[in-house]
């Protein structure tokens, strides 16, 4: 299917929205050591709404993902500079509790990375960090994150399995579950198919489209098709900087840019 | 055969063949070789466990566990104090060596890195984990023996502890290190501080391996002998609970033993030298499943 194929499809076709902004992105600048990876990303991503990041390896994708739950400060030598603005606050202050940060803004990696425990465990870990449940509502929140999850009916009479006896597919959608239990209010998704098969692929994506109803999503792909299929907005980098931005549908059919144009017609990356 | 092109046989000539002779002669000398000291490494191992078989099985009697060492001159006798001796030392120095050894192995591999304490913190663990084990049991002699005044089982203990610490620290820190920093960044993502992500995956992803090498430390400390003899040494009577005084183990028996003009000592040396090897040889191979079943998973 080409990009331009799947515009007809229903859940792209929905672009336009007065959405209120959820992340403001100003002037923000990355490093690794000496190599800036980000080059001044001004960029707003709208509220329970679904934004690709797409653009060839290498572009800063993942980096820019990896900056709104400064995941990146587990490593000394990677700093971000300038402004993102959650909730009318800057999260790249000092003064911000990274550990609060992030139980908002729920992330799935590429590779699913079920813990080694329990797959109720699993998903309880991030409640049991934050909030002090008594154990008929932790089942409760457990139950229901595994079945906005879509992955319910196939572990409820194995929940006190390991998660990494999972299927690759299966693994996560048991991480998404294990995100969304925490009540986030950002999904951070970073080629969260690439290790998938396609049906388990159709099954996160279906996923992605019903997740936005509660949840502003931000998912990096290297596949311009799933860009097109599941998001409304999309934003096309390059070498560390932003070329262009705007609702899926016209990024795809009517790109401004030269790069663009030639990034999702196939012509190179 | 198919006739060979003039232009091939061509370079067929002599010197091509010569060579190739040359090089199977020298491939064949080479396995020679290799083949010749593998057996020689393996009939000298051989030989040691088959002298030891013979002669432990045949000192081995139900004497051995339920009677005391017998004192110079006199017959018959046991090695049950010192099997419980060594019982007692061996678990007491695990028990010491684990926590340092974990939370060691813990800080380089999570916290330290590669600053500069954590790496001249590994290069002197290195150095400690081929120290020779009779400078530990030097060591130990000069700190604990000399200023309590006596030999003592603590003692002993702490210089067990010293020899297994080292490679406690080693292997956690190997196996850590193979948990996959996904891993890691996922239960960060989710909003864990760096000391619950530790406690709660980290170690529990390793779990297994962090086993095998406790497990590896308690086989390598279980036959040390040169440290107990200058720190725990021996004590004659059957049980003795008193850490504070001497305590008598099977590698002192042994070398005293073995070393004596008594037949039944010396046969008591042979059946504790047996008895040692397969415990060791238990506990290695118990490691080795534990990894084994760690990988299948």
């Amino acid at each position: 299917m080409t990009p331009l194929a799947a515009m007809a499809e229903p859940g792209a076709a929905r672009g336009k929205t007065d959405a209120p902004v959820r992340i403001a992105c100003r002037d923000l600048n990355f490093h690794y050591g000496a190599s800036r990876a980000l080059k001044d990303i001004t960029l707003d991503f709208y509220d329970r709404q679904v934004t690709a990041l797409i653009g060839p390896s290498g572009c800063g994708k993942s980096t820019l993902l990896r900056c709104f739950n400064r995941i990146y400060s587990l490593y000394p030598e990677q700093r971000a500079t300038g402004e993102i603005i959650l909730d009318g606050r800057n999260i790249l202050s000092p003064s911000v509790d990274v550990n609060e940060l992030r139980s908002r803004v729920g992330m799935v990696f590429q590779k699913p990375t079920p813990f080694p425990m329990s797959i109720y465990d699993n998903v309880a870990f991030g409640l049991r960090l934050y909030e002090r449940l008594p154990r008929s509502e932790l089942d409760g929140r457990v139950e229901a994150a595994l079945r906005r999850a879509a992955l319910w009916d196939e572990v409820k009479d194995k929940l006190k399995e390991p998660g990494t006896g999972l299927s690759g597919g299966q693994q996560q959608r048991l991480c998404i579950a294990r995100a969304i239990a925490q009540r986030p209010e950002v999904i951070l998704l970073d080629e969260p198919t690439s290790a998938l098969d396609p049906i388990s692929t159709g099954k996160i994506e279906e996923l992605i489209d019903e997740l936005r109803a509660e949840f502003t999503i931000v998912i990096v792909t290297h596949s311009m098709q799933q860009a097109a299929r599941i998001s409304q907005y999309t934003a096309f980098m390059y070498l560390g900087e932003l070329v262009e931005f705007g609702p899926t549908s016209r990024i795809f059919m009517n790109p401004r840019e030269k790069r663009t144009h030639d990034y999702v017609t196939g012509r190179f990356g | 055969m198919a006739a060979v092109p003039a232009h091939l046989s061509a370079c067929e000539a002599v010197p091509w063949r010569r060579v190739r002779r040359q090089r199977r002669v020298a491939d064949r000398l080479m396995r020679v070789l290799c083949v010749a000291f593998t057996a020689v490494g393996v009939f000298a191992l051989g030989w040691i466990l088959a002298m030891l078989a013979w002669e432990g099985v045949h000192a081995l009697s139900p004497r051995i566990f339920t009677e005391a060492t017998p004192g110079p001159g006199s017959e018959g006798g046991g090695l049950a104090n010192a099997i419980v001796g060594s019982l007692v030392l061996t678990f007491l120095g695990i028990a010491i060596a684990t926590p340092i050894g974990v939370m060691a192995g813990t800080y380089l591999a999570e916290y330290g890195k590669a600053s500069r304490l954590a790496t001249t913190i590994r290069f002197v663990n290195d150095a400690l984990l081929s120290a020779p084990s009779i400078l530990i049991g030097l060591f130990v002699y000069t700190v604990m023996v000399q200023p309590m005044g006596s030999y003592s089982g603590w003692a002993g203990a702490v210089a067990l502890a010293i020899i297994a610490t080292p490679v406690i620290v080693r292997t956690t820190e190997d196996m850590l290190r193979l948990v996959p920093s996904t891993l890691r960044e996922a239960g960060a993502a989710l909003g864990a501080p760096p000391a619950i992500v530790i406690r709660s995956i980290t170690w529990r992803a390793a779990r297994a391996g962090m086993v095998t090498g406790i497990v590896l430390a308690l086989a390598r400390i279980a036959g040390e002998t040169a440290p107990l003899l200058f720190t725990a040494l021996n004590n004659s009577s059957w049980f003795n609970a008193n850490l504070l005084g001497g305590v008598s183990n099977l590698p002192v028996t042994i070398f005293q033993f073995a070393l004596s003009p008594y037949p039944n000592w010396q046969q008591l040396a042979w059946a504790g030298a047996l008895l040692i090897t397969v415990a060791i040889l238990a506990l290695s191979v118990s490691a080795r499943l534990l990894l084994r079943r760690r990988t299948t998973r």
